[in-house]
């Protein structure tokens, strides 16, 4: 169908990139052949490795260019390492990267209090945020916590009463 | 220098940080003049991608001026003023010579199925992102674009990512003149791509979220229908409905991994991560969709595995059409529109915040607080006014 009988006059650019001769679907690939050259195009100069990257095992080595920010370090790094053992197509590696990625969380409070800075969690949760334009949410967030720690107590509190009875 | 500093799922905040280097004859060093948080900062916010390392700054939408150049950059001078694509592209490989800058396969050691993304953690190759005073820009040569004379940097920040990804989710839909397309999510890049639908001559675009204030602006800014999906039971079975039984012509999933609306998607996909996130805006995509229908997914999803209805996939003969935008790609088109008047993405800007209150800044957008669409970071050097 080519025509539509509705009037589109209030629409600026109706129909403008409409491209009926790339139907079915707009090229987004201008091929070259390029694939076919494999991995032999002509590489961009290579970075200089200054700190430990962690490379896929799909590749042969690193990319031409690559981020350097928070090398791997500590137990979530041992993990990460690990991780990098196995291809993107294995849970071994992605389920220790998320592991780490928790693990981390505790390593980076850690640093903190060893730099003597007290990290601010509700500063760091935008919480006054919430408070400012839906005080509703925050309580429920609060509620919410409170209930889990209630719950997480009296279990404790029940087992420990029944180990010593 | 200032800099946002990820501390953990939903903790973030401002700190002082090294300035960046230049590590590579091709880098430049460009302070940051607008950044933006986008959907898909959500998902490492949450703590949703692998390998999300704590300490590193996000941000993958900012444009700046170019501060300082490596030994090989001669399309860029300092004090250029520029916009940076979201992906990291050398120009080079076999992808970004045939235009798809999106999946560059020199910018990313730590993983093959995706190119370098600022600020999009190590799976995303581990750079540090532009919600920041100055950033480390790759590839100078290739992906920065200087900005036109006379252009709104709000419109100029919004075409590192939102327009050309809104404009793609469209273009990969295959739209044929009078075309009904459904869009899911009517967040930014929802928004802009039920804008986008109209210019490849649709005869009707429908958006689909649950938020109110989201889906009034989107009935406004897209010109197009809109509706809650919480006010009708069955989205398939309404869809199907809306448009003679037969389904949309083309479905764009523009929502991604933190979807709700079905609970066994959320159990599995958002709470217990047994599975990449939840799929229902996709689920509901493929079985809305007309049989021969194109579905075209910009909504990111994690590494490992999504629950979809492949089944339906094959029996309806469905095309499926997916990436990360090629954003250099799209530039001059898009810059024309903007400019004609065809699309005007500074609309879709609600909050202008400073750097400094990153940690409410993320709050706002993650939690949909105060009618948020749109949030824009101004750093202390870019010198901005807020309103
Ligand atoms: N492919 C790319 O190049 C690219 C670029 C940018 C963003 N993205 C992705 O696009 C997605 C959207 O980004 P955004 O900035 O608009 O994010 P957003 O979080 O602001 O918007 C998502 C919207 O989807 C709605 N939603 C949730 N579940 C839904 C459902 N089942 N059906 C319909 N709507 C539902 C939410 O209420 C929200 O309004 C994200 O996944 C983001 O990562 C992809
Ligand atoms: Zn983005
Ligand atoms: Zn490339």
């Amino acid at each position: 169908m080519k025509t539509v009988n509705k009037n589109f006059e209030h629409i600026k650019g109706w129909g403008i990139d409409n491209v009926p001769d790339d139907e079915p679907n707009y090229p987004m690939k201008h091929n070259t052949g390029a694939d076919h050259n494999r991995i032999h195009w002509n590489r961009p100069e290579l970075q200089e490795e200054t700190v430990e990257i962690l490379k896929s095992t799909e590749r042969p080595g690193n990319s031409a260019v690559f981020g350097t920010v928070a090398p791997p370090k500590g137990l979530s790094g041992i993990l990460r390492r690990y991780a990098y053992k196995h291809s993107e197509n294995k849970y071994r590696h992605w389920l220790p990267l998320l592991l780490a990625d928790r693990i981390d969380v505790l390593e980076g409070t850690l640093s903190d209090l060893m730099k003597g800075r007290v990290p601010n969690p509700i500063a760091e949760r935008g919480w006054g945020a919430i408070w400012k334009h839906k005080p509703s949410l925050l309580v429920r967030k609060i509620l919410v916590r409170l209930s889990v720690f209630a719950a997480i107590g009296t279990f404790f509190v029940y087992k420990a009463k029944k180990s010593n009875s | 220098m200032l800099a946002m500093n990820y501390r953990g799922p939903f903790r973030v905040r401002a700190d002082e940080k090294p300035y960046p280097k230049i590590e590579h004859p091709e880098d430049a060093i460009v302070r940051v003049t607008r950044s933006c948080i986008c959907g898909s900062d959500l998902h490492i916010y949450h703590g949703m991608v692998p390998d999300t390392r704590v300490g590193t700054t996000f941000g993958h939408e900012f444009i700046g001026v170019v501060e300082e150049i490596g030994s090989e950059v001669h399309k860029l001078k300092v004090g250029d003023h520029v916009i940076v694509p979201f992906n990291i592209s050398c120009g080079k490989c076999a992808f970004c010579k045939q235009e798809l800058y999106g999946n560059c396969h020199e910018s990313n050691s730590e993983a093959t199925a995706v190119g370098g993304i600022y600020g999009y953690s190590h799976t995303a190759g581990g750079y540090d992102g532009g919600q920041a005073e100055y950033v480390r820009v790759p590839y100078a040569n290739v992906g920065p674009t200087i900005i036109p004379p006379g252009m709104d940097l709000d419109d100029a920040v919004l075409l590192t990512d939102v327009v050309p990804t809104g404009y793609q989710a469209a273009e990969m839909g295959g739209i044929k003149t009078g075309d009904t397309v459904v869009v899911f999510g009517a967040g930014p890049i929802g928004i802009m791509a039920a804008k986008c639908c109209w210019l490849f001559g649709a005869g009707r675009v429908i958006i689909i979220d649950n938020v109110e204030y989201r889906l009034e602006f989107a009935k406004n800014y897209s010109q197009c229908e809109a509706y809650n999906f919480d006010e009708m039971g069955d989205p398939v079975q309404f869809l199907k409905e809306a448009t003679d039984w037969l389904g949309a012509d083309v479905c764009i999933d523009a929502v991604g991994c933190e979807a709700s609306g079905n609970a066994m998607q959320t159990i599995t996909g958002r709470k217990a991560m047994v599975q990449a996130g939840s799929a229902t805006a996709l689920h509901w995509a493929i079985n809305s969709v007309k049989k021969g229908g194109i579905v075209s997914i910009v909504g990111v999803y994690g590494p490992t595995d999504n629950l979809v209805p492949i089944g339906n996939v094959v029996n309806k003969g469905i095309t499926v059409r997916a990436n990360q935008a090629s954003v250099k790609r799209l530039l001059p088109r898009l810059i024309e529109h903007v400019q004609a008047g065809r699309l005007n993405p500074k609309g879709l800007i609600t909050h202008r915040i400073p750097l400094e209150d990153v940690a409410d800044a993320y709050r706002i957008f993650s939690d949909k607080l105060d009618n948020c669409i749109k949030t824009v970071l101004i750093p202390p050097t870019a010198k901005a006014q807020f309103s």
